[in-house]
């Protein structure tokens, strides 16, 4: 498949060294959306976006027109940008927040201006000390240039933004989690349904949460338009995307893609994107969106990166990050590790969540050592049962988040594709990889 | 049936001081420009558990009965909360938290060969400090740089991927002041100022605020009647 060349829509000035200064922005083209936004009616601006069909980039894909207009009428409403990109091998909003941060307090002012909310809270990983200075500095001169704070390019709407930095917890790029931190508690995820933030949010009060990269879509919709943004990819996956690929390729990196018309095999193997694997070794598999997704085999390398292709096929597009697993990896060693990331990353509140991934990683741990038993991998599947009945895909939900019912993905995709590298560890006590 | 004693009210005002004693004045007025931009102070702790770091380069108790004290909850509060979060450190750490990351993507590009490299060369294992204060060392979930691996921060700031060799450079340079210009001490996470306040008028803020906790009220007291 020949791959599309669509406009960059969210990393046009990447290639300027200053990409993240108000001159650079100015000069190609900033704030334009925003003066365009408020030229119009708070109502239209959201139907452009609606016209666009921009699904949330944070990993569930939920569209984001919807999520806005479920926002409660209330006295006082907030947005939350959600800038706590943790999920392993996702690093594109680290890109975005590092590299243009007035893109995003653009696209922020816009969803402010459009859901009439006057106070914005940016929430930004903690571990992304430049990427807050970066937008702090921007936030700065945003406001100095008069496109953010009272009266916006004398529209007469105004807006407060306030920078938040996190302070490391995997758990609080959960949207309840995430309110929480925010209110200078621990990140526990709230119970919902039935109240999600748009009801109950912050300080108990209605609050749209957003993406980091869904925020940076904005001005470019406001500028061209939501129909220009929905003729590109297929389906309900409209627009490109950005798309983070590491592991065993010759070139990792962040590509933006238009969603539907490139493949895993034209990211992964392309020379001008991945590259292919290095070292003339074959792919034995690759995780098609954040560990929290099942992994995929080579016969599936022809899958389209759609959202709806990907959960049809039994996984998840999920946060735009693709692992590639040369075939020298060894399976029992990946899943391992990232099932020690879900117990060191459970927040403790529910039982099969914090129990359960203890023991599926003491487990893991054992056989990754060579001291694994034979009933060890019913174990697993049993423990993994526990966590999430079936331990199927989309899996069913014993916890109040969905950071439990990832934890089996891993496991339950090394032991169904690659079941003989258990056994060999476990009866011969080590690895066939050394 | 009796009536129900009484609960008391948490006696925060005797637990957390008037003022603060321990931070410094500097910090002080940082901390009280952060509680302003948010609608409830409780929203700034975390703030202002980076503030102390800033001074201290952990998070001291004494620093922790202050911000008590500046957001209006107890010390056990602001310990309950920060013990939650991996970079808030109630213990005494190194001038220089190094994390290396080991989760997948790093694994893969050599990341648990280089957390071994680190210990040996410091003698310390992950969660240790030098015994000189210089280096703690930490074995890190994924720091969003997944193409450069494995993936080393300094103090969260990246220095790029590292080998064995290059490891040990940083180290050097670290322990020489040498990389002191693009790396502050540990505790130091924001050097850029928020350089205005909220900018929206005060009054319609305080009557916006009015109104919302009204509403609440009026919500909780309709579920109450539901539930009696």
């Amino acid at each position: 498949m020949a791959i599309a060349d669509p406009p960059k829509i969210v990393t046009s000035r990447l290639g300027f060294d200053d990409s993240h200064t108000l001159e650079r922005y100015l000069a190609t083209g900033g704030y334009e959306g925003l003066r365009t936004a408020l030229a119009k009616t708070p109502e239209d601006v959201a139907a452009e976006v609606d016209a666009a069909s921009l699904l949330g980039r944070g990993g569930a894909g939920f569209p984001a027109g919807r999520k806005w207009s479920m926002l409660r009428k209330a006295a006082v409403t907030y947005l939350v940008v959600n800038g706590d990109e943790s999920e392993p091998a996702t690093f594109k909003d680290h890109l975005l927040v590092e590299r243009d941060p007035h893109q995003l307090i653009e696209g922020v002012v816009i969803a402010a201006y459009a859901l009439q909310v006057t106070r914005v809270f940016i929430f930004v990983r903690g571990e992304f000390a430049l990427g807050l200075e970066r937008v702090q500095a921007a936030l700065n001169d945003a406001y100095a240039h008069g496109a953010v704070g009272r009266d916006i390019f004398g529209s007469g709407f105004s807006v407060d933004v306030v920078v938040h930095p996190g302070a490391g917890a995997y758990i609080c790029g959960e949207e309840t989690a995430l309110l929480e931190s925010l209110e200078g508690k621990r990140g526990f995820p709230r119970i919902k349904p039935p109240f999600f933030p748009a009801a109950i949010g912050l300080y108990g009060d209605p609050t749209v949460v957003n993406n980091v990269e869904t925020m940076s879509n904005l001005p470019w919709i406001m500028t061209n338009g939501g129909a220009a943004f929905a003729a590109l990819g297929a389906g309900r996956s409209t627009g490109t995307r950005l798309f983070a690929l590491a592991g065993h390729v010759n070139n990792p990196g962040v590509f933006e893609l238009e969603m539907v018309k490139t493949t895993f095999n034209d990211l992964i193997n392309a020379p001008r994107l991945g590259g292919g694997v290095p070292h003339g070794r074959g792919l034995k598999a690759f995780i098609p969106g954040g560990v929290s997704a099942p992994w995929f085999g080579p016969d599936q390398i022809d899958l389209p990166l759609g959202q709806d292709e990907v959960a049809e096929a039994g996984s998840m597009l999920g946060s735009g990050s693709i692992v590639v697993m040369d075939d020298h990896t060894c399976a029992v060693r990946a899943a391992w590790r990232i099932t020690k990331f879900f117990s060191r990353e459970s927040c403790g509140q529910c039982t099969p969540c914090r129990e359960g991934s203890g023991w599926l990683e003491r487990i893991m741990d054992r056989i990754e050592r060579g001291e694994g038993r034979e009933e060890d991998l019913d174990l697993l599947l049993d423990a993994c049962d526990n966590i999430s009945p079936g331990v199927a895909w989309p899996p069913q939900q014993t916890t109040i988040c969905v950071l439990g019912p990832s934890i089996p993905s891993s496991i339950s995709s090394a032991i169904t594709m690659f079941r003989d590298e258990f056994l060999v560890h476990i009866k011969e006590g080590g690895c066939p990889y050394g | 049936m009796s009536e129900p004693t009484p609960i008391a009210p948490p006696r925060r005002a005797a637990l957390a001081p008037a003022a603060p004693v321990h931070l410094n004045a500097e910090i002080v007025v940082r901390a009280r420009q952060l509680i302003a931009l948010y609608p409830e102070r409780r929203s700034a702790l975390i703030p202002l558990c980076h503030l102390a770091q800033e001074q201290d380069g952990w998070l001291t108790p004494e620093a922790m009965v202050d911000i008590a004290g500046l957001v209006g909850v107890t010390p056990g509060e602001v310990l309950g909360t920060a013990s939650f979060y991996d970079m808030l450190h109630t213990e005494p750490v190194g001038r220089h938290v190094v994390a290396v990351c080991t989760n997948i993507a790093c694994l893969l590009g050599g990341a648990a060969e280089l957390l071994e490299h680190a210990e040996h060369s410091l003698g310390i294992g992950a969660g240790g400090t030098t015994a000189d204060g210089a280096i703690t060392l930490e074995e890190a979930e994924c720091l969003a740089d997944c193409d450069r691996v494995p993936c080393v921060q300094v103090n969260h700031r990246y220095v790029g991927a590292q080998t064995p060799e290059s490891f040990d450079q940083l180290v050097a340079d670290l322990r020489s002041g040498a990389r002191d210009a693009d790396i502050p001490p540990h505790g130091t996470l924001i050097r850029v100022r928020r350089t205005t306040g909220i900018e929206a008028d005060p009054v319609a803020v305080a009557e916006e605020r009015r109104l919302a906790a009204v509403a609440r009220s009026a919500r909780a007291d309709a579920a109450d009647g539901a539930g009696a």
